[in-house]
Order: C-alpha cells, then structure tokens, then sequence
C-alpha cells in the first residue's frame, strides 16, 4: 500500500507509451504500403455520384493536398504522429469535411457504455458462479447446472449475438432487431430516451455476457480451489463461523485479487468481441462506425477507430496495473 | 486410518482414472468434437459434389430437409443442409469451409508456437539486454488486439489468401507462448537437474530441448490450444466484417453474406445457423481440450 515506487511506474508508463506509439506506426504504415490511393477513391466516390467530373486532374491534386498525400513520407509520419497526440485523424474521406476525431467522438460514449455494462454484469455473476462451483455449502443441482453452462464460453460473441437476434428479435419480437435507440426517439437527457437506450442495449449486452462469464468462473473456481485449502479457511470454519460469511469475507475476498489481473490480458479481446457485436446490431458504436468505413473504405475512419480501441486497450492495462497494489495489500512494488 | 482399503472399488477406479491423460473425459469429448470436424471435411471431399460450393450451382433459398422457407418450397435430398442466398449448397459450404477455419487457426498457431519457443528460450538463456528487449516487446503486442490491426491491413491489401491471413493472425499470438516459456525457463534454470546436466557438460542445445522442453509440454499445448481460440475467432471476426479471404468458402463469409442479405429477417436460419453452430462445436471442443489439459497439469481440479 501506499506510494507507488517510481521504478514500476516509469516501467508501466514505458510500456503503454511504446504500445501506443508501435500501434500509431503500424497504422501508419500498413497503407502506405499498399496500392490504393485515397484521393482516386475520393474521386471515385465524386464521379459515382455526378455521373462524370470536369478537372479530374486538378481535383486529384486538391484532395491530395487537401488528404496531406503529395508531401514526403517523413512529413508525413511527423505530421501523422502530431496530430495523433491531439486525437486529430485528419478528415472522412466518406463523409468528406467531417473530422474523424468527431465521428469517434459520437460513437465512443455507446461503446464504453455498453462495454462498461456487460463487463460488471459479466464479472459479478462470472465470479459468483465460480465460486460457487466450488463451495462445499452449493446445492448440487447447481454444481451441475453451472458448468453445463459454462459451455459457451470462449466462443465469439458475436455467435451468441447472432442466435439471441434471431429467437428474441426476429422470431419473438420482444426486443428491437437493430440500433441503439428507437427511430422515433429525440436523443436528450430524457426517460423515454434512456427507456429507449435500455432497451435496445439489452440484447447486445446479454450476448456479451453470456459468453464471457465462463472466463471468470473458470478463473474463480480455480483460485477458489486454492484458497480452500488456506490454514486460514480452516481456522474461520473451525471458529464457526457462519459459511455464507466465510464465502464472502475469507474466500472471495481473497481469490478474486488475481481475476483482476487476467482482466488486464483479456480486455483486447473483449473489446475486439464487442467491436464485432456492435456491428450485427448495428449498434452506433466503434463497431459500426469501423464496419461502414471498411465498406467505404475511409481508410482516415479505419486508422482513427483502431487507433482508438487500441489506446482504450492499453490505457486500461496501465490502470489496472496501477490500482492493483491498493486492491491487494499483499503485492508490494518492485522488490 | 486413511489406507486404501477404506476407499471403494469405484472410488479406487476413479483416482486411477486421470492417470492417463489420454483418457480425461474431457480431453476425449473435445477432441472427439473436431475429428468430427475433420471427418466432415475428410468424409465430405470423398461423397459429396463439391462443385455444388459454386454460386448458382442450386436453386436459391431451399431450407434443410423437412423445414419450408417463405415461398413455402420444401427442402430437397440434393440440398439436405438447403441452399444460400446465391445459389450455394450449404453442405458444400461446410464440407470446404470447416476445415478452412480450423486450418487457418492451427496454422496461425502453429507458427506463433515456434516463434514463442524460439524468444522465450532466448530469452530466458541469454537473460540481459536481448531478455529485455523480448519481455518488453511481448508486454506491448499483448496489449494490441490482432483484429485492429489486421482490419487496417486487410482493409488497405484487399483479398487474402487463407495462408497469409494465416501468417499475419500469427504476428499477434506469439506473446502467451513466449511469456509463458520465459517465465518457466527463468524458474527452472536453478533446478536440480538443470545444475546436473551442466556440470556434467551437456551443451545449451542438449538442455534447452532434451532436458528443459520436455517437462513445458503440458503448458506448451495448453497455450497452443488456447491461441487455436484466438486465432479463430480472429479470423471469424475479419471474415465477418466482409474481410478475409474472399474467393475461398469460409463460415465467417457465409455468416457475412446471410446477415448482409437479411437473412434473419427473412427467417433464412440455415444459412447463418448451420456455420454459427458449427462454429461454435469447434469452440466447445477446444475449451473442452483446454480444461482437459489444465485438469491433466493441475491435479486439485479433478476433484470436481
């Protein structure tokens, strides 16, 4: 507990700044390398719509000015990596003058809101259940039930999504097929609103969670194990205490420390997960925002939205790294 | 007194039981879930027109056997799994697509295995600067999500090839092994029996494979089957956002396509449902095999 040594803190610190910095660079230079040029699709996407432009010459050149393509690749990469450290993406080349940093910006708050909610829902049950699997005071109906349940865990989200979709929207109609809110719904710090957020989060949410808090159960039975066989369980039993309270406050309390740290490990896939559940929802998240600049191809919107989850990825990783110590009084920094 | 002769016969079977990994129950059910996979792809290419994988090759839209789809035509014996939206025998699409994925997935694997043993031996050996180059480098690309780096590449390369996507999802799960095998090298460098090989002279190669790589088995295979997962929902999750390889038959394409027509909408279940349930035998399976392993390493679990 206490101060965090300045040692660990610069290596932490390190560490996420070059993962944000090789991120940026491979973002950067992958398209570089590859045959398509922006400004033609740019132009492309011009011609498509007027049926033919004058001056194709003279507007290739403007967009390429325009897109920073006609300068040195050294430049480039300067001015890349510049604008990367103020969230500047430069600009959609879909939806043309709108900044990439405010389509991101638009799209960002529904997708940690979503992913903030399945992930609590998904760690308090998923820990519940796998201590529970290993509990000498469960009913043995659900010692069998659970990890029948635990079937599903470790396939894609997107799956579940895909299934639950069908049964609950298509077929039974209980919940919307598509969107994070209803088409008739003014956005606004409004009940109706939220109602209408709720609601059609549900579904996407539930197809995170059930495929991930297997994850955690199994993690949880397996220290579980482990702290059962503590002196100290023995000594709390041996007290008579009462088991529901050994359960919380001797067992759990002690195992789910290190859960905390496979969340750190685990949370790029989660997110690459929810990116893909976002999108057969056509949820307005990260997800979609990716998929319909992949269809596009706006490469500037494809670059950003990466960049993004990425940074949202490592910073996680830092914060976890950091909290952890104060959650664990047994872990003391660097020696 | 706690001597063999209290435990039952049936008790005395069971904790001989695990004794052979080869017969945990679990183990046997995952793998027994992707030989059928293989069995699939194997048996199909022997019994079943492959032709029929090509667009227009059969009608379009025709359900399964014994199901009807909305203009209220039958399934046929020809098409016993239907028909997509383009005229493609889902059988078909299976028999190739199957395999594919798991291909792609043990591939990828296969190559991040050898490059992880590769680092964490080198690692964990050479210690100092190249082992900090190494855990730092590991330590960063774990924290990237190969799927957005893979859409930035596949997005700005167009199509691949089953084998390339294969390579690339490889560049991203080579960070567990090589951890993994650092941290295991680290730890049995100042065993016992690694001291006595080397009083006795043995070189750096000979401990390294003959007597070191031996005993990480059980944790090398764990980790491959673990990054078998990850490869392929990589390569699911590329497919199904319109990447990946594009001429060749994959279930995360069929998935693609049937949600891109409307397929959930129009009730055309057997075209997203049979490669999602597919799918998702094929992860079952490797969770299966997983905790199979994990019991066959970790004897406490077993008591469950």
């Amino acid at each position: 507990m206490g101060i965090i040594p300045r040692d660990y803190l610069a290596n932490r610190l390190v560490t996420l700044l070059l993962t944000v910095f090789i991120a940026a660079t491979l973002i950067w230079i992958i398209p570089r390398l590859s045959p398509i040029d922006p400004a033609e699709i740019a132009l492309g996407r011009m011609a498509a719509g007027a049926g033919s432009v004058a001056n194709s010459e003279a507007i290739l050149a403007q967009l390429r000015a325009q897109l920073g393509i006609d300068q040195p690749l050294a430049v480039q990469y300067g001015k890349y990596l510049w604008g990367v450290l103020q969230f500047d993406f430069g600009l959609s080349t879909a939806s043309f003058p709108t900044p990439v940093s405010v389509l991101i910006a638009n799209a960002l708050p529904w997708t940690l809101g979503l992913m903030l909610i399945s992930l609590i829902i998904t760690f308090v049950i998923g820990n519940l259940l796998g201590a529970f699997m290993v509990w000498e005071h469960t009913p043995r109906l659900w010692k069998v039930v659970i990890p029948a349940a635990m079937v599903f865990t470790s396939i894609p989200p997107i799956l579940s999504g895909l299934l639950l979709m069908w049964i609950f929207a298509a077929k039974l109609q209980w919940f919307p097929l598509t969107g994070a809110y209803g088409l008739t719904v003014e956005p606004g710090w409004t009940w109706t609103f939220a109602q209408s957020v709720l609601y059609h989060g549900f579904l996407p949410a539930l197809s995170i969670v059930v495929v991930t808090f297997g994850f955690w159960a199994l993690g949880m039975r397996g220290l579980m194990i482990g702290v059962q066989g503590e002196d100290y369980t023995t000594l709390a039993k041996a007290k008579g205490l009462r088991p529901r309270y050994i359960l919380y406050k001797y067992m759990i309390r002690n195992a789910i420390l290190p859960q905390i740290t496979a969340f750190a490990l685990k949370i790029g896939l989660l997110i690459a997960g929810q990116v893909l559940v976002e999108r057969i929802f056509a949820y307005n998240g990260m997800g979609k925002l990716l998929y319909d600049a992949i269809l596009n191809q706006d490469f500037p919107v494809i670059q950003g939205v990466s960049f993004v989850i990425i940074l949202m990825t490592a910073v996680s990783v830092f914060l976890v790294d950091l909290v952890y110590p104060f959650i664990d009084p047994r872990i003391r920094h660097g020696s | 007194m706690a001597d063999t002769s209290d435990l039952t016969a049936r008790q005395i079977r069971r904790m001989k039981r695990f004794d052979n990994p080869w017969r945990n129950p679990k183990l046997m059910w995952g793998a027994s879930l992707l030989l059928g996979i293989i069995a699939l792809g194997l048996l199909g290419r022997l019994f079943w027109n492959l032709d029929l994988v090509f667009t227009g090759s059969a009608p379009l839209k025709l359900p399964p056997v014994g199901f009807e789809n909305l203009r209220r035509q039958e399934g046929v014996w020809d098409h016993p799994l239907g028909t997509d939206g383009s005229g493609r025998d889902m059988l078909s699409l299976l028999i190739i697509g199957a395999p594919n994925s798991l291909m792609v997935g043990v591939l990828a694997s296969l190559i991040g295995m050898s490059v992880g043993i590769f680092l964490g031996f080198s690692a964990g050996f050479l210690k100092g600067r190249v082992d900090d180059v190494i855990r730092v480098l590991s330590d960063v690309m774990i924290t990237i999500p190969p799927l957005l780096i893979l859409v930035v590449f596949q997005a700005a390369y167009g199509d691949v090839s089953l084998t390339m996507m294969a390579i690339l999802i490889a560049c991203f799960v080579w960070q567990s092994p090589t951890r993994l095998i650092r941290a295991q090298v680290l730890s049995m460098r100042e065993s016992g029996y690694v001291q006595m090989a080397r009083l006795s002279g043995a070189s750096t190669l000979h401990i390294m494979f003959r007597e070191m790589l031996p005993n990480l088995v059980p944790y090398l295979f764990g980790s491959f089957i673990a990054n078998v997962t990850t490869s392929i929902v990589t390569a699911v999750g590329l497919e199904v956002l319109g990447l990946g390889p594009q001429r060749v038959p994959t279930l995360g394409r069929a998935i693609y396509e049937a949600i891109n027509s409307g397929a959930l909408i129009q009730n055309l279940w057997w075209w997203w449902g049979i490669p999602t349930i597919l799918l998702a035998v094929m992860f079952i399976g490797l969770l299966l095999i997983n905790l199979g392993l994990d019991e066959v390493s970790n004897p406490r679990l077993r008591k469950l």
